[in-house]
C-alpha cells in the first residue's frame, strides 16, 4: 500500500511499516531526507547513506539507496573510507545524537577538521531511544532519562557549535515541525562540498517525552511550534538548548574552505610535481 | 590475475619486516590504508604514506585506531583493496571491527606487528600474545585466518597472500608480525609483476534490482557489489538474510554464524600452510611461529648434533589451526614442545589436539626479548628422554 | 487530492493536527494495528500541498496536485 507513495522509489518499501514508535519524528526526518535526496539534482545510484546504531541507525536499512548499518559511533570514519575510495559518491552519514556524540564524538571533530566532503545529519532526540531513554550528550541539564533519574546533571553539547568550531562548511538546526525547510536544508548540505552538519531535533514521545511531561509525538511537535524561533546566521555560541524547550532554527554556517581531498591533491601535486596525478578514487 | 606493475617493486632490496609488509601490501593491489602511529608497526604506515601516492593510493592517518579499523571497510565497500596496521593496544581497540568485517564479509587485512604487553607493556620489545586475540577477540561466532611471517621476505609474500584469502573467502585476514620480524632486515626478492598471482574481488553480476548480498547460490561465498553501481543494497552487522536484511530470528541467526563459520572451517585445508623439516619418524616435534620459529631452529640443530630425532613444524598460518597435520603426527611422534612469547595460548590449542595421546611441553616467555636456543634445546632432550627412556642419555 | 494507506497508520495525529485545509479527522475504524488512522471528511478541500506526506512518520498518507493526478 505504501508503494504508490511518490517517494517510495527511495524507500524499502519491503520492510514497511519501521520499527519506530507511533508519534517518532525519524520517519518525519526520513520524509524531509528522500524529497531531498530526490531533489539535489543527483541520481539515487550515487547516494550511499551511512548509519551507526540504535533507532536513527536503522535509517540506512530503510532507504533504498546503497546503504550501510555500521557499528555503534563508527559510521563517520566508515564513510570517510567510502568517501576516500570513491570520490563521486554523495556520502550520508545519518545517526542519532548518542551514536554521533558520545561514542562516535571523537570522528565527528575530525571529519569536520579534515573537512571531509560528506554530510552528516544528527537526528537529536535527546535520549537512546532503543535502549530505553538513557541519557546522551544533548540531554538537557536537569531532564529525566532512564540513567539520570534525578534528572541529568552535566551540561549538554550545542551541536551547531560544536560542528561550526570542529571547522564545518555547512551547519543548520531544524524540528521536525520545520518539515520544509528541513527538507531544503538537507538539500543543500547534500549539494554542499566539504563537511556539513545538519541537526533536527526529533520527538522520542515514548522514552523522552513521557518521562520529562512532554506529552505524545504530537504535544511534543506543538512544542516546537511554539517554543522555536528561526535566527538564519545566528552566532552558533547562542544557539545551545536547555530544559526550558526553546529551539534556535535556522542555518547558522554556510561557508567555503577547501575540502579534505582538494588541499590532499594541491599539496601533493605542488611537492611531487607534474609526476603527480590527482587521486579521483582507488578504480 | 597479475600484480598491477604500478606498484611493484621488482628487485632484490634490503629491507626490514615492516617496510616488507608495505610493499607487500603495493604488490597485492592494495590502494587504501588507514592507520594510527604505534611501536613497532608505525614504518608500516610511514612507507605506505610516501609510497601509495605514486600509484594512485590513499593512505590516511586517522583519529585512533577504532577509527582506522572501520575506515578500511568504509573503503572496502567503494572497491578498494585496504588494509590497516597495528600493535596490541590498537588491536584491542580493533576487535569490534573485526567481528563487524566477518559478519559483513568484508575482504581486509589487519596487521598487528605484536609488542610484549598486557597494556602499554613494552612497545619496543617483541611479543607474541596477541595470537588468541586475533582468534576471538571480537564477540560472537566468526572465523578469521592468521598468518605468521618470520622472515621479511615472508612479510613481503605472506601480505600479499593475506589480500588473496581475504578476497578468496571474504573474510579479515591477520597479518601476526612481532617487533623482532618488523625490525630485522634482510634480503628480501621482489618478483616481477606476472609472477605474482593476485586474487581480484569477486563482484556480483546480477541484474540491477535483483542482487541479494548474502545470496550464495550453494556456494560457500556470496559474490560482492560496491557502493556506486546501482545496486541499492543493504548491509548490516546485525544478523541478516540473504537480503541484507536484518531477521532476529533464530532460524536465521544459525544460518548467517553457521556459514560464517563454515566457510573457513571446510576450507582449513585449502588455507592452512606449513613448513616441516624432519618431522617424520621424529621422535620430538618442535611447533613454532613467527620470531621464535628462528630461535627454534638452532635449538634443533644442537639436539640433532646430540643425535635426537627432533622434528619441525612451523605454523605459516596460524588460524585455522593445522589440527588434521598434527592429529596425523601425533601416533608417531611422543611430545610436541612449543616455545611461544607467551604464557601459553597457541601451545592450548595444539594440547587440544593432541588430547592426551602425547607428551605436550609449553616453554612460556613474558616476552620482550626471545628465548635462548638452550632452553628449547634442554627441552627437547628432556622430551626426547622422557619418550624414549631405554636410550641411554650418555649415548648422546 | 489526498491519499491514505490506513494500515501504514500508527494513529499519532500529527498529519490532522497540521494539515492547512483541515481536512483530515480521526477515523472511527481501527486498522490492523489498533490504531484509528485518519479519514478525509472533507476531501474536496484539499489541497494537494502534501503537507500531510511530509509529516507522516510512517509514510501512510500524502497528497497530491489534482493537476499533476490529470
Amino acid at each position: 500500500m505504501v508503494n504508490n507513495n511518490p517517494v517510495s522509489d527511495l524507500l524499502r518499501t519491503d520492510r514497511m511499516p519501521h520499527i519506530w514508535c507511533s508519534g517518532c519524528g525519524l520517519g518525519t526526518t526520513v520524509n524531509c531526507f528522500v524529497r531531498a535526496a530526490a531533489g539535489c539534482g543527483l541520481p539515487p545510484d550515487q547516494i550511499t547513506v551511512v548509519s551507526g546504531i540504535g533507532c536513527t541507525g536503522r535509517v540506512a536499512g530503510y532507504l533504498k539507496l546503497d546503504s550501510f548499518h555500521t557499528t555503534h559511533g563508527r559510521p563517520i570514519p566508515f564513510a570517510t573510507g567510502l568517501k576516500l575510495a570513491n570520490p563521486r559518491l554523495k556520502v550520508v552519514v545519518y545517526s542519532g545524537d548518542g551514536d554521533l556524540f558520545a561514542i562516535g564524538g571523537n570522528h565527528f571533530i575530525h571529519a569536520a577538521r579534515r573537512n571531509m566532503d560528506m554530510t552528516v545529519i544528527c537526528v537529536n532526540n535527546f535520549t537512546y531511544g532503543m535502549t530505553g531513554g538513557q541519557v546522551t550528550p544533548t540531554t538537557p541539564t536537569g531532564a529525566i532519562a532512564s540513567t539520570a533519574p534525578y534528572g541529568n546533571t552535566e551540561d549538554p553539547f550545542n551541536l551547531p557549535y560544536l560542528a561550526d568550531s570542529a571547522g564545518a562548511v555547512y551547519v543548520a538546526r531544524w524540528t521536525t515541525f520545520h518539515v520544509r525547510q528541513a527538507t531544503k536544508a538537507m538539500k543543500e548540505a547534500i549539494q554542499k562540498k566539504g563537511f556539513s552538519f545538519v541537526e533536527l531535533v526529533s520527538p522520542c514521545p515514548t522514552l523522552y517525552g513521557r518521562r520529562n511531561r512532554m506529552g505524545d509525538g504530537l504535544d511534543m511537535m506543538e512544542g516546537y511550534k511554539e517554543n522555536s524561533t528561526i535566527r538564519n546566521g545566528a552566532d552558533t555560541r547562542d544557539v545551545g538548548m536547555d530544559i526550558s524547550g526553546k529551539i534556535v532554527c535556522g542555518k547558522f554556517v554556510d561557508r567555503e574552505r577547501p575540502s579534505f581531498l582538494e588541499q590532499y591533491n594541491t599539496r601533493l601535486a605542488a611537492r611531487l610535481g607534474p609526476s603527480y596525478k590527482n587521486y579521483e578514487g582507488v578504480l | 590475475m597479475k600484480a598491477d606493475p604500478k606498484g611493484v617493486l621488482t628487485g632484490a632490496h634490503f629491507l626490514d619486516g615492516d617496510h616488507a609488509c608495505s610493499e607487500g601490501a603495493l604488490s597485492a593491489g592494495c590502494r587504501f590504508a588507514a592507520g594510527y602511529p604505534i611501536t613497532p608497526s608505525t614504518e608500516i604506515v610511514e612507507r605506505i604514506a610516501s609510497r601509495f601516492p605514486q600509484v594512485g593510493g590513499m593512505f590516511i592517518q586517522m583519529e585512533d585506531e577504532i577509527a582506522s579499523s572501520i575506515a578500511i571497510q568504509g573503503a572496502v565497500w567503494g572497491g578498494a583493496k585496504a588494509m590497516t596496521v597495528t600493535s596490541g593496544p590498537g588491536f584491542s581497540l580493533m576487535m569490534e571491527h573485526i567481528g563487524f568485517a566477518a559478519m559483513l564479509e568484508t575482504p581486509c587485512v589487519f596487521v598487528d606487528v605484536q609488542r610484549a604487553g598486557p597494556s602499554t607493556g613494552q612497545p619496543t620489545l617483541p611479543g607474541q600474545a596477541d595470537m588468541m586475540q586475533a582468534r576471538w577477540g571480537s564477540h560472537g561466532d566468526y572465523e578469521i585466518i592468521a598468518l605468521c611471517p618470520n622472515s621479511p621476505q615472508e612479510c613481503y609474500d605472506l601480505t600479499i597472500r593475506a589480500f588473496n584469502l581475504a578476497e578468496e573467502y571474504r573474510v579479515p585476514v591477520m597479518i601476526m608480525m612481532d617487533e623482532c620480524v618488523g625490525h630485522m632486515t634482510e634480503k628480501v626478492v621482489i618478483p616481477s609483476p606476472e609472477e605474482i598471482e593476485i586474487t581480484e574481488r569477486r563482484y556480483t553480476t546480477a541484474k540491477l534490482g535483483e542482487y541479494r548480498p548474502y545470496f550464495t547460490d550453494g556456494e560457500m561465498v556470496p559474490p560482492i557489489a560496491k557502493a556506486g553501481d546501482g545496486h541499492r543494497f543493504h548491509v548490516t552487522g546485525l544478523t541478516h538474510d540473504e537480503r541484507g536484511y536484518p531477521v532476529m530470528s533464530p532460524e536465521v541467526q544459525e544460518k548467517c554464524v553457521r556459514r560464517l563459520v563454515d566457510k573457513i572451517r571446510l576450507n582449513a585445508e585449502r588455507i592452512i600452510s606449513l613448513e616441516e623439516s624432519e618431522t617424520e619418524g621424529a621422535d620430538v616435534i618442535v611447533v613454532s611461529y613467527g620470531i621464535t620459529s628462528r630461535v627454534s631452529v638452532k635449538a634443533i640443530e644442537m639436539a640433532r648434533a646430540d643425535g635426537i630425532k627432533v622434528g619441525h613444524l612451523r605454523l605459516i598460518t596460524a588460524w585455522p589451526f593445522p589440527e588434521k597435520r598434527i592429529r596425523e603426527l601425533v601416533g608417531r611422534t611422543g611430545a610436541f614442545i612449543m616455545p611461544e612469547l607467551n604464557y601459553g595460548q597457541m601451545f592450548f590449542e595444539m594440547q587440544r589436539v593432541i588430547d592426551g595421546k602425547a607428551k605436550s611441553y609449553l616453554l612460556p616467555h613474558g616476552g620482550g626479548t626471545v628465548h635462548k636456543p638452550e632452553v628449547i634445546y634442554r627441552t627437547i632432550k628432556e622430551a626426547a628422554l622422557e619418550c624414549r627412556p631405554q636410550v641411554e642419555e650418555s649415548a648422546w | 487530492m489526498v491519499t491514505i494507506n490506513p494500515d501504514m497508520c500508527k494513529g499519532c495525529g500529527i498529519c490532522i493536527r497540521f494539515c492547512p485545509a483541515g481536512v483530515l479527522e480521526f477515523s472511527d475504524e481501527f486498522n490492523s494495528k489498533g490504531y484509528h488512522p485518519p479519514r478525509a471528511v472533507r476531501p474536496e478541500a484539499c489541497t494537494g500541498c502534501d503537507l500531510c506526506g511530509i509529516y507522516c512518520p510512517d509514510f501512510a498518507i500524502f497528497g497530491i496536485l489534482l493537476k499533476t493526478v490529470a
